[in-house]
């Protein structure tokens, strides 16, 4: 009985988390007739999955998430192969670079992007990469590289370097050792690393606002606030629905890293 | 085991003794620099460039001498009204959103904490805003507060078009600040209170202590290193927040919801004054330091 008031906290908690979730689930499956409805219904009289097919015919969809998968793609992957030999170096040497790139890493969340992506823009603009996708690549894998590297030479030093002695004294040279020993037990580490990159630049908006200003090489957050265009009631459907897709990789990723959640917040970095 | 049998034997290589550094310094280098030039050139170069920027009356066009003007852009921002408002704003909105967020995502951990029935959809719900793309979130959100179509006004039995209302749109977006934010710091909480030794809570309760006493004797002060920490990062984040923002509200009505990084994206990117905006930027990035910086040594102090 004196758990009455936890369980009214608790559904008040999960009411707020989920109502605008289950509205816009309910507005995505709306026909846009009950849409003009003046008094909203929560659940839809007759769900349709029109908005689907009619948001993938507006605005370029099709062509705003295939973009954003390739600079995603080309940002992870660019990203990982960049940091994994620094993240080595950070976790196996100690010295003043390693305090200096763990300062940096720090620094960039403090300063705000606004410092930076002034004179970021001027130099893409000079080297022809405005309104580009490498230029948003580029842009993409600098500002996911800090928290990248931290979560890297987290999971290098998990890796005992006892297990790299041993495989030199049975004779293994240093590539070799990396590779036989270092590489699988590092495995799920650089996965998590690469979803984790792949997510933030699929997400990601602000960049992409700045450097991107043709409709033709939008990304899909751009191309989803466009859609929020002065036409009013009636795109609210498709609008729901194509922001449902956009949400369905990052649920993908976070279905994933769901165990590693419960046990702490990416617990794997965070180990000094 | 000897300090240098800590690393992996390094097998010779012919290059390694021509130089006076260690071959493991010049090893360190090489692993890096994949990393270091791209950091050098697009991250610490443009971040130099752009301090350097904020004292001259640089613009954002192609065809534009730019010349040092010292602290002039800085004498500009101080008797710029609509900066003030906009730094006002970010300042409640930073600090609202923050001190609300903690307090609701330590309400959330804490009850999560308690193993009741149906805390796992609760804690799959506690994630999902965190999975979800800030524009998503900012366009779901915008379906919620439509003054036709919309759920609150629904629910609510009211006409009122909140985002567009000149004293309710701060308070609706900081509210949107809060569901966006609160997984993060409601999964950390968590776990710091998961780590909270038994022992501690049962020794409590022998010498008396009701539900009240043990939360303030045991669980704050045990938290408190993952309190300061986070609370940190969300001020951080939140002052420097723009997406989730841009997309509700693009900073109107007339200014109301204007932060101070859309303030700054609109002197560069639509009026073209790269100088002005960089200084905008500086100030926000010590004012951000400045009050970090307090924070963190006041904690500290107190800690002791």
């Amino acid at each position: 009985m004196r758990r009455v008031p936890q369980y009214v906290a608790l559904l008040a908690y999960v009411a707020f988390l989920a109502f605008p979730l289950l509205w816009l689930l309910s507005t995505a499956l709306k026909t846009p007739q009950e849409m003009a409805l003046t008094e909203p219904t929560w659940i839809p009289r007759e769900p349709t999955l029109a908005n689907f097919t009619d948001a993938f015919g507006e605005q370029d969809l099709v062509g705003a998430s295939v973009r954003s998968l390739v600079v995603a793609l080309f940002a992870s992957v660019i990203t990982v192969v960049i940091s994994l030999p620094a993240a080595y170096a950070m976790a196996r040497y100690r010295g003043l670079v390693n305090k200096i790139a763990i300062g940096w890493v720090l620094v960039s969340q403090v300063f705000p992007f606004i410092l930076i992506i002034i004179p970021l823009f001027m130099i893409l603009r000079d080297l022809d990469l405005v309104n580009t996708l490498p230029g948003l690549v580029v842009v993409h894998v600098t500002f996911t590289l800090p928290f990248a590297l931290w979560m890297l030479q987290g999971y290098v030093r998990a890796v005992p370097p006892e297990l790299e002695e041993a495989a030199a004294v049975d004779g293994a040279g240093r590539v070799r050792s990396i590779v036989t020993v270092v590489a699988p037990l590092l495995a799920p580490g650089v996965v998590a690393t690469l979803l984790f990159s792949f997510i933030s630049s699929w997400n990601e908006f602000m960049f992409a606002l700045v450097i991107l200003q043709d409709p033709e090489v939008m990304t899909l957050p751009l191309t989803l606030v466009r859609f929020t265009g002065p036409e009013g009631v009636a795109r609210l459907g498709p609008l729901a629905a194509a922001s449902l897709m956009a949400t369905i990789p990052s649920l993908i990723f976070f279905a994933i890293i769901q165990r590693r959640l419960k046990s702490g917040l990416m617990a794997g970095a965070v180990k000094g | 085991m000897t300090a240098t049998a800590t690393r992996p034997a390094p097998p010779r290589r012919p290059r390694a003794r021509r130089r006076g550094i260690s071959r493991q310094t010049r090893e360190m280098w090489v692993l890096m620099l994949p990393a270091l030039v791209p950091v050098l050139l697009f991250s610490v170069g443009p971040l130099l460039y752009g301090i350097g920027l904020a004292f001259t009356d640089a613009r954002n066009t192609r065809v534009h001498e730019t010349s040092f003007v010292g602290l002039e852009n800085f004498g500009r921002l101080l008797t710029d009204d609509e900066f003030w408002s906009s730094f006002q704003i970010g300042a409640i909105w930073a600090v609202s959103v923050t001190v609300l967020q903690f307090l609701a995502a330590l309400g959330l951990a804490l009850l999560l904490n308690q193993k009741l029935r149906f805390s796992g959809l609760a804690r799959v719900l506690s994630v999902v805003p965190w999975a979800m793309p800030p524009v998503v979130i900012g366009l779901m959100w915008k379906l919620v507060y439509h003054p036709d179509a919309g759920l609150l006004n629904d629910l609510l039995g009211t006409e009122v078009n909140w985002l567009a209302d000149f004293s309710l749109a701060l308070p609706a977006i900081i509210v949107v600040g809060i569901w966006a934010g609160m997984p993060q710091t409601t999964v950390v909480l968590l776990a710091g209170l998961q780590n909270v030794p038994k022992e501690l809570y049962e020794a409590g309760e022998m010498d008396g202590a009701g539900t009240w006493r043990r939360f303030w004797s045991i669980t704050l002060p045990q938290l408190r290193p993952i309190i300061v920490a986070i609370t940190s990062l969300d001020f951080v984040w939140n002052i420097n927040q723009f997406g989730l923002v841009y997309v509700l509200t693009q900073g109107g009505p007339g200014g109301r919801t204007r932060l101070p990084m859309l303030f700054a994206y609109e002197e560069a990117f639509r009026y073209r004054m790269a100088g002005y905006a960089s200084m905008l930027g500086l100030a926000m990035a010590i004012v951000v330091l400045a009050v970090l910086g307090l924070y963190l040594w006041r904690q500290m102090r107190e800690a002791k």
